[in-house]
């Protein structure tokens, strides 16, 4: 816990906030939450589980403020599917757990992916497998990127990295949920969600799109019937093929990473959310000795950046994927180099969090 | 001449998938016929299970989607929630009510979710193959009690409207058959009174149909009508369990 505590202290070095600004100092979970209201939110349902739990309660309060419907389910799975109840109606809908809930969502979220319908889905890591710990962790990674539930499909995966992100890249969550019609997860962690930071809420610019498939009452129109049941294999088929047409267009369009030093170092860094801002500490402690390191941020986790590794690995010697978990991000590093170069691995797992000297310690022996 | 009978509005012109005998058609028409009674069909989001049921939006012709297994109380929540002025109806069979989503339909129930879930309960999982329901008899024998149900191996038939109908939340739950032209007659003004109490705001509504399932009880037609009226209906009373109104 010690390792915890320290990493929190590390990680908080809050400028002093301003009176005059528009800042608020929030957790990262209640920034997201205010975010997704001012988004256009207006339906939520969760479960109690920690380290998310400041999201439903700020909702409970939120929503009936701002219009909206806050349920406290009875289970993971009722809340996901009421999520699906919501969204279908042309609501943009919002549901948040923690890893073991998470695995829970699974099923409704293959049923939200068949059925085009948008919505947005918080995951605050804690470690695992199984009940695991509150502690934070970038485990569930796999599960967020290839799938987690059955069937083939994709949702955008999105991977902030400070309160101010966890409020901005929910709004930018919804938008894409409502523009592609299909779930979008927000991969925080423990860190992410309960640690403080001045956050300045945006307005949403964004015009609402124009949502022609709800389901409100046929009066005026045809009947519409939306679902995932296609008996016929090639009603199947065409369904799957037009979701990979639509994610070949996001993959084409949607990846998003933040890039430091990229034009001069050996070894580069891959790193997201908490694991990049330690990251970022090593780097720069290194630049400061005239160590030529880099860092990629993936902001999509997917759609994958690999756009920019693949132009980074033209001019890099290695990369060093830093996680906490045992190495899960690190694969869609070699798939995107196409393994032409080493490919180093520094993790954490089980709640534990790589810190700054680790990490330093961990390119040197590369470089040496 | 008069035109004293006709296909309701709400029901498509369709080929049935449904067995010879089968209780869902004749629940399907009694929901169009009481939607079209009641001039709700431009209002209303129904919601097909999982099961032999899947396909309902085959045959009804209104605004459907369709749920996970056992989800369709927690899918008509949202939905409700959302546009609360329109009319929201879940069907649901006995393996997806009474088995797979028992957590769904009590706390549905339990908040008093201003719905209507018509539950239509055949004592056995149709789609795939008989195996035994929640509702399944003892002695009854499906895919999967090829001797029998048995309590001290598999449990015993569960009660859903007695169940139910103890939960504050809970405005009115009845047990009806579509056995008998009276029965059925009787289903329908049950089925209409669910939805009246939608539309009055008074909270969640159940009605629960037994309906035969001649395929799976290894029965002609005619002798399952005769097993859900002379049998069924010793183990499963028929009767208005809670009615607040």
């Amino acid at each position: 816990m010690s390792n915890f505590a320290s990493c929190l202290r590390q990680l908080a070095k809050l400028d002093m906030v301003n009176p005059m600004s528009k800042k608020i100092l929030m957790c990262g979970n209640e920034a997201l939450a205010e975010a997704a209201i001012i988004a256009g939110c207006r339906f939520y349902a969760g479960y109690p589980i920690t380290p998310q739990n400041e999201i439903p309660a700020y909702m409970s309060r939120r929503m009936p403020e701002a219009g909206g419907i806050f349920i406290q389910s009875e289970s993971e799975l009722a809340a996901i599917n009421m999520v699906f109840g919501a969204s279908l109606t042309g609501t943009r809908a919002m549901t948040s757990s923690s890893s073991p809930g998470i695995s829970l969502k699974q099923e409704g979220i293959s049923y939200i992916a068949a059925c085009e319908l948008p919505a947005v889905i918080v995951n605050i890591m804690r470690g695992g497998p199984g009940l695991g710990n509150i502690a934070p962790s970038q485990s569930d990674y796999f599960q967020a990127v290839k799938g987690g539930g059955h069937g083939d499909y994709h949702q955008i995966v999105i991977a902030p990295a400070s309160v101010q992100e966890m409020a901005d890249f929910t709004m930018l969550s919804f938008d894409l949920a409502d523009k592609y019609r299909m779930p979008v997860m927000i991969l925080g962690d423990g860190i992410l969600g309960q640690m403080m930071e001045p956050v300045e809420f945006k307005a949403e610019t964004k015009p609402a799109i124009k949502k022609d498939w709800i389901l409100d009452g046929c009066k005026g129109r045809k009947p519409r019937i939306i679902k995932s049941l296609f008996l016929k294999e090639t009603a199947l088929e065409g369904l799957n093929l037009k979701l990979q047409k639509r994610y070949k267009e996001i993959k084409d369009s949607e990846q998003r990473c933040e890039v430091l030093y990229g034009d001069d170092s050996d070894i580069m860094l891959v790193a997201y959310g908490t694991t990049s801002r330690i990251s970022r500490s090593a780097v720069e402690a290194l630049r400061k000795k005239g160590k030529k390191i880099g860092m990629i941020r993936p902001i999509t986790l997917w759609p994958f950046p690999e756009e920019a590794l693949k132009k980074l690995a033209k001019s890099v010697k290695s990369f060093l994927v830093v996680e906490m978990s045992c190495g899960q991000m690190i694969e869609d590093v070699k798939l995107a180099i196409d393994c032409a170069m080493p490919v180093h691995f520094y993790g954490r797992t089980g709640g534990e969090i790589p810190a700054e000297d680790e990490i330093i310690k961990k390119i040197e022996s590369i470089n040496g | 001449m008069d035109k004293i009978f006709e296909k309701p509005e709400s029901m498509k012109d369709a080929e049935t998938h449904y067995c010879q005998g089968c209780g869902h058609g004749i629940v399907h028409r009694l929901i169009c016929e009481v939607v079209d009674e009641l001039g709700i069909r431009e209002n209303l989001i129904g919601i097909a299970p999982v099961g032999c049921a899947v396909l309902a939006y085959d045959y009804w012709n209104f605004d459907v989607t369709e749920a996970a297994h056992g989800r369709v109380p927690a899918v008509a929540t949202g939905i409700k929630r959302s546009l609360p002025d329109r009319i929201v109806f879940g069907y649901q069979g006995d393996g997806d009510l009474g088995a797979i989503g028992t957590a769904e339909i009590i706390h549905a129930a339990n908040r008093g979710e201003n719905i209507v879930i018509i539950f239509v309960n055949n004592m056995v999982y149709g789609m795939t193959g008989g195996q035994m329901a929640p509702t399944t008899l003892l002695k009854q024998k499906t895919a999967t009690t090829s001797s029998g149900r048995n309590q001290k191996m598999h449990g015993f038939p569960l009660k859903v409207c007695e169940l139910l109908s103890v939960l504050p939340g809970v405005s009115y739950a009845e047990r009806v058959a579509a056995d008998s032209p009276q029965h059925i007659i009787k289903a329908k003004k049950a089925i209409k009174k669910a939805f009246e109490n939608q539309i009055n705001g008074l909270g969640f509504s159940i009605v629960e149909v037994l309906s035969p399932c001649p395929t799976y009880l290894g029965l002609s037609p005619q002798d399952a009508v005769k097993w859900v009226g002379e049998e069924l209906t010793k183990e499963y009373p028929l009767k208005v369990f809670k009615d607040i109104k």
